[in-house]
């Protein structure tokens, strides 16, 4: 009888573990307005769900750049009109309101959501339909590419993991010196492997070595077991490409135990909580990142007053990128012959010396991947101390 | 020799956290033979309090610590009476049921009321984040103050269950809690004083992750409840001294399957040991195989 029990016990807790990750019930209420004399841009973004926080910011960037552009006349005269949805962080229902924005809604773009995996599940709703998706976020290198052929009607406004990956190996290099590394990726997390993957390929076609690779899989907290397990082998860097969730009190627990070398990352850094969860130990940290804001060019301080005065708060990446994607968009229907889908998708191949917040970028027609700058943001004792653009 | 000691010290830091947690489990089980899913959650709340403490009224540890505990020894007490006593005559299943319900209930309510975002401690004090090194061994004050603060509070425990009339009256209820009522013993307030040690146990444990990890979340809750449990089984559930064993056992084993193999086998290596237990040793490492009336 004991023994049943405690069997019966833990076949239930799996069970209510697997409803924990069932979705929650929201309301839509999109405006079905006449199309004729606005411009419609389908939003299915992340509202909520595991990463809402990716999903909410990019779009409170696209608001503030619709708005701007509506106060300033529209698009050739016809306002822009946002219908959004939320995907609830959930790929299915990504490809299902992709669907109805497209055939139901006639939008003339779909923009989200904001990871990789939603940005994927709308690939073939895109081809279908002939309506450009367009992501300001999605950095899985396979998205706009897959095994070799370009899916024409994908785009985004950030650069991929593996420039993140290479960029971050040859700053190891060059400015740091390093010719050692360990990497600790997030086993989990496609983000996570594909950047340890190319600054892996990139370090040693600079003549470096890896001496070590760990790996931990996402909603870890205890990393003192790897850390101590690298502790004893000489390196010169660590490259630790994860969330800020994990690589906080990575970063933390490594400065604990008398790691000193230094840390790259990737834009998964990009949070507060970063310095919040590594605390004191967050020196000698690196990471790459689509924008900064303490760049000092006119055009990214006047965004972040613009921000500021909508939001009350310092506009982080996801902000800046959702902004320079709606306004991507923009400027690829008003080049556009006609407002049709497949019009404005040429338009956007076409996209050159763009200038937007996150850096000037030119459209790859081959990859439909953005041409543009890298930034590299270092902290020491808890704050920024280093910003560079490479 | 070094890495193999700094392992060993990293696995008592862990194995401390899953011990104060498989006590309330043990000790439930022990009394009422419920396994409290909605254990683990209590020690999430735990974090929450001693975080607000620390962060909002700019408490101390230790008072933030004592706080935590009698907040979550409170909190035990009212899952206890709204959702297990009225259970009490009813099948075992409908009690197990409700307590994950109850578990469901307490991870979300706290996420609606301080969101899904991790959240981070404050600054600790200069005595908690001084490091000792000793050959190139490092121990940080922090894993100190856990394993000492969980040592302390078990041997509390202890003096509580053997030296008291209440510890009397819990090992009494746990033997047979009818003849225990027939002796004058107050059988309803006897479980809830169980719920409560066992809680206030987890909420220490809580506050500890807290300072140690610096990062909670709502749902920090449901993995180490999960180890927690499996420490307790391979002790023996039931058994206070199994569960001290069996949350340092899965600690160590934790530190080394990551340490010498790799992180990403620790969770499937705990879980396979309580599959090996339930296989070959049911009633765990201290219990005697006792046949049941059926």
């Amino acid at each position: 009888m004991k023994r049943t029990a405690i069997l019966l016990a833990a076949g239930a807790l799996g069970l209510s573990v697997l409803a924990g990750c069932s979705a929650k019930p929201v309301t839509n209420a999109p405006d079905a307005g006449a199309a004729g004399d606005t411009v419609k841009i389908g939003l299915n973004y992340e509202l909520s769900g595991p990463v809402a926080s990716y999903g909410q910011a990019s779009v409170a960037g696209i608001k503030l750049a619709a708005e701007e552009i509506n106060a300033a006349g529209g698009i050739n005269g016809k306002q822009i009109e946002l219908v959004s949805y939320d995907t609830k962080s959930d790929t299915a229902e990504a490809t299902t309101l992709a669907t109805k924005l497209m055939a139901q809604d006639k939008v003339v773009t779909v923009i989200g959501p904001a990871t990789s995996g939603g940005m994927k599940a709308q690939i073939q709703v895109a081809e279908k339909n002939q309506v450009p998706v367009v992501s300001g976020s999605s950095t899985a290198d396979d998205l706009t590419v897959t095994n070799g052929k370009l899916n024409e009607y994908v785009f985004r406004t950030c650069f991929n993991d593996s420039f993140q990956g290479t960029s971050a190996a040859n700053y190891s290099s060059e400015k740091l010196g390093a010719t050692t590394a360990v990497i600790i990726k997030d086993n989990s997390n496609d983000y996570s492997k594909g950047l340890a993957t190319s600054f892996d390929a990139q370090f040693k076609a600079n003549g470096g070595s890896i001496v070590a690779e760990e790996a931990y899989a996402t909603g870890e907290r205890n990393f003192n077991s790897i850390l101590t397990k690298i502790k004893g082998q000489s390196f010169d860097v660590i490259y630790l490409p994860g969330y800020y969730e994990e690589a906080g009190p990575a970063i933390k627990q490594a400065r604990e135990l008398g790691i000193t070398a230094p840390i790259l990352g990737g834009d998964g850094y990009d949070s507060p909580k970063l310095a919040e969860a590594a605390g004191a130990g967050l020196t000698d940290v690196y990471f790459t990142n689509h924008y900064s804001s303490e760049d000092h060019d006119p055009k990214v301080v006047e965004f972040i007053a613009a921000f500021k005065k909508a939001n009350g708060a310092d506009p982080n990446a996801f902000n800046a990128l959702g902004y320079d994607t709606l306004k991507f968009v923009a400027d690829a229907v008003s080049r556009a012959a006609e407002p049709t889908g497949s019009a404005v998708k040429d338009a956007m191949a076409d996209t050159k010396d763009f200038v937007g917040v996150t850096g000037t970028f030119s459209m790859d027609p081959s990859t439909h991947n953005p041409v543009k700058s890298i930034v590299f943001i270092g902290y020491k004792d808890g704050v920024i101390a280093v910003t560079e653009k490479a | 020799m070094e890495q193999l000691a700094q392992q060993l010290i990293n696995g008592l830091s862990l194995g401390s956290i899953y011990a104060l947690i498989a006590l309330g489990y043990t000790m439930v089980y022990g009394i009422i033979q419920l396994i409290n899913f909605a254990h683990g959650e209590v020690y999430m709340v735990g974090a929450y309090v001693g975080y607000a403490c620390m962060t909002f009224a700019r408490l101390g540890f230790f008072e933030s610590l004592l706080i935590a505990m009698v907040v979550c020894g409170a909190l035990g007490v009212v899952i206890e009476r709204v959702a297990y006593k009225p259970l009490r005559d009813s099948t075992r299943i409908a009690a197990l049921i409700t307590a994950i319900g109850v578990s469901l209930l307490l991870q979300y309510t706290m996420m609606a009321f301080v969101g899904a975002d991790v959240r981070t401690y404050p600054a600790l004090p200069d005595y908690l984040t001084a490091s000792f090194h000793i050959g190139g061994v490092v121990i940080s004050a922090q894993s100190l103050l856990i394993i000492g603060t969980s040592v302390l509070l078990m041997i509390a425990l202890q003096f509580i269950v053997h030296r008291t009339r209440l510890g009397k009256a819990m090992r009494a209820v746990s033997m047979d809690a009818d003849a225990a009522r027939l002796m004058g013993i107050n059988v309803d307030n006897t479980i809830s004083f169980t719920f409560m040690l066992g809680s206030a146990l987890a909420g220490a444990a809580g506050v500890l992750v807290g300072v140690y990890y610096n990062s909670i979340n709502p749902l920090m809750g449901v993995l180490p409840g999960l180890k927690a449990f499996v420490a307790a089984v391979f002790g023996g559930i039931g058994i206070i001294p199994g569960a001290l064993i069996g949350g340092y056992f899965i600690g160590a084993a934790e530190t080394l399957v990551s340490g010498y193999f790799s992180s990403l086998y620790k969770d499937a290596v705990v879980f396979a040991i309580l599959i090996l237990v339930l296989i070959f040793r049911p009633a765990g490492l201290l219990g005697k195989n006792v046949r049941e009336k059926v």
